[in-house]
């Protein structure tokens, strides 16, 4: 049980029932739709950038408790940021859902966004955790959709039978 | 704590007078007999994969270590042997459905496998521009895609008969849908997604009177219900043996013979041809013409294996059974505040799926793993029926005759921890 309060701790639980930032941006200059076919999560990000920085984001879409309060988050988080600061804090976002660093040794960003550590312990949801990320850095990058299927090494679970 | 697990069951199978020794029937298989986070494993998720009794690994061990051998092609002692196991499996096979005769039993990995077959070999030479294909609402993607794929090459349409809110197949609807240019029918015996039993024979019959073929996905069906392939009159009838307790790898799709006949090779390669020239090549007879190259020998003997358990059960007891278990387990799900069952069918059997209301069937999924409940959340490789019942997905969980109450109550109780958890 220690590992599933690890995940679904009060600020994950909060933000998937307010998320932050969960509406359409009028003013986005850059949208991308990203979905997990495994799932069926889906959401759309929207950005809005001017000289290289992410001056507003927000989301929209539909997804488990992990996938909707990482998304809210990611907005929080991104907002204000470079292009390049963002490329870095996705890079560590994305090493330590994976597990691939250790948050608490290696000097990071990550801030509040550690609280995504536990979801190392389940394979299976690591891509919640990941897809809104994906999904902003493919908008950011004029790309207008992303897939989970497409994404490298993120390890999954899942069965696709019925 | 396992003995007194089993004292609860007798006395709950004596006390409801149903004669499944379920207790009996657990340690066929062994991979049940396990922990998962440290707590007994509840399998739940037949409808996507079925366990596999001990006898059936045996037999395939056994093909491994005496009789491994290629098929159809020695003449050394070896190759007798596998040809003989192997085409015993048909017969088996032959009988368990019914099917008038061996050769119109097709070895093939699973349904979706045997869908593509009779979409390439028989609608690709049927269905012309103009022309139509008719599934149902609650279809799988394995008897969507494959039909999709055939319109959009053929300029043909696809028409879909709509069901209700329980998630019953609207019949008049579906026969307004027949006319002079439906080529074939294509629907599931027993839905994954919602656990409805189609009133197959009904349907085929309707299809019959405006002369058009139809196919049937059984892929749900023969784990539960008995199939009489001459009753149903289907023309074709799609099995995966994974999902009844063979091996993944073993399938069949059953077709009639004068169909089959008819029929285009599905793939070309080795078994599958009488005489080859660079000029031209002529084709084995049935059912060999389907087989091209080395099949899944070892999983379609398991399969043979898993028939001749089945058989060696009382199946009507083991329907029973299942009833029981899946009208408790609604019973049960149904009574806890915010829960709502997807597919209220008055036939139903094996799946049951439900959602919590303000929580994804996936963070479901997850708790219950924890508590080692295995479940499937999902859209169940049906994302049409997803939309019809306005879900992104659903939590579902689905019996074989060898899960209990006791399962069901762990379910109940893990599903009320998720309540908590998300409060």
């Amino acid at each position: 049980m220690s590992e599933l309060s690890e995940l679904y701790q009060q600020v994950i639980l909060d933000h998937n029932k307010k998320p932050r930032n969960f509406k359409r941006l009028e003013t986005a200059n850059r949208t991308a739709e990203g979905v997990n076919p495994l799932c069926g999560d889906q959401l759309t990000v929207y950005l809005f950038v001017e000289d290289d920085v992410i001056k507003d984001v927000s989301f929209e879409g539909s997804g488990c408790a992990i996938s909707k309060a990482s998304a809210s988050m990611m907005t929080q988080s991104v907002k204000g940021k470079t292009r390049a600061e963002v490329g870095a804090l996705f890079d560590e976002f994305h090493r330590m859902v994976l597990g691939e660093l250790d948050e608490e040794q290696t000097p990071n960003q990550l801030g509040r966004l550690k609280i995504f550590a536990g979801v190392r312990e389940f394979p299976a949801r690591v891509k919640c955790a990941s897809l809104s990320w994906h999904t902003m850095h493919a908008a950011l990058n004029h790309q207008s959709a992303t897939t989970t299927e497409d994404l490298g090494p993120d390890v999954v679970n899942e069965q696709a039978a019925g | 704590m396992m003995i007194a697990t089993e004292k609860t069951i007798q006395t709950d199978t004596q006390s409801t007078g149903n004669a499944w020794d379920v207790v009996r029937i657990r340690r066929d298989f062994p991979v049940l007999a396990q922990t998962v986070n440290s707590k007994p494993l509840v399998y739940l998720d037949n409808a996507a994969s079925s366990q596999v009794p001990q006898v059936v690994i045996d037999r395939g061990s056994r093909y491994l270590r005496e009789e491994h051998s290629n098929i159809h092609r020695g003449v050394h002692y070896l190759s007798q042997r596998a040809t003989t196991a192997y085409e015993g499996a048909r017969e088996k096979v032959r009988r368990f459905i019914n099917a008038r005769e061996a050769r119109e039993c097709i070895f093939v990995r699973g349904s979706t496998e045997g869908i593509n077959l009779v979409m390439h070999g028989y609608g690709r030479k049927s269905v012309g521009v103009g022309d139509e294909i008719v599934i149902s609402a609650m279809e799988h993607h394995a008897n969507i895609v494959p039909w999709q794929m055939l319109c959009e090459e053929k300029g043909a349409k696809l028409r879909v008969i709509p069901m209700n809110d329980d998630g019953e197949l609207l019949l008049d609807e579906y026969e307004a849908l027949l006319n002079e240019r439906t080529k074939i029918v294509g629907v599931m015996h027993v839905s994954n997604a919602l656990g409805t039993i189609n009133p197959i024979k009904e349907i085929v019959a309707r299809a019959h009177k405006q002369g058009v073929p139809v196919l049937v996905d059984g892929a749900q069906g023969a784990p539960h219900l008995k199939v009489d392939v001459q009753d149903l009159d289907c023309d074709f009838y799609t099995i995966s043996g994974h999902k009844m307790f063979a091996p993944t790898g073993s399938g069949v799709v059953y077709g009639k013979a004068e169909l089959l006949e008819r029929m285009q090779p599905f793939m070309g390669g080795g078994d599958m041809i009488r005489t080859v020239t660079f000029e031209q090549t002529t084709y084995a007879g049935l059912p060999n013409k389907f087989e091209a190259g080395t099949p899944a020998i070892a999983s379609q003997i398991g399969l043979g294996a898993a028939i001749d358990y089945l058989n060696s059960l009382d199946r009507a007891a083991a329907h029973r059974y299942e009833q029981e278990l899946l009208a408790y387990a609604t019973a049960k799900l149904s009574a806890i505040e915010g829960v709502r069952i997807i597919g209220t069918a008055r036939e139903k059997t094996g799946s049951l799926s439900f959602v919590i209301e303000d929580v994804h069937p996936h963070d479901v999924g997850t708790i219950l793993d924890q508590e080692g409940i295995a479940i499937r959340a999902g859209h169940h490789c049906a994302q049409p029926t997803m939309k019809r019942f306005n879900v992104p997905a659903t939590a579902r969980a689905s019996f074989a005759f060898y899960n209990t109450k006791e399962e069901v109550d762990r379910l109940v109780a893990a599903v009320q921890k998720v309540i908590e958890v998300f409060s």
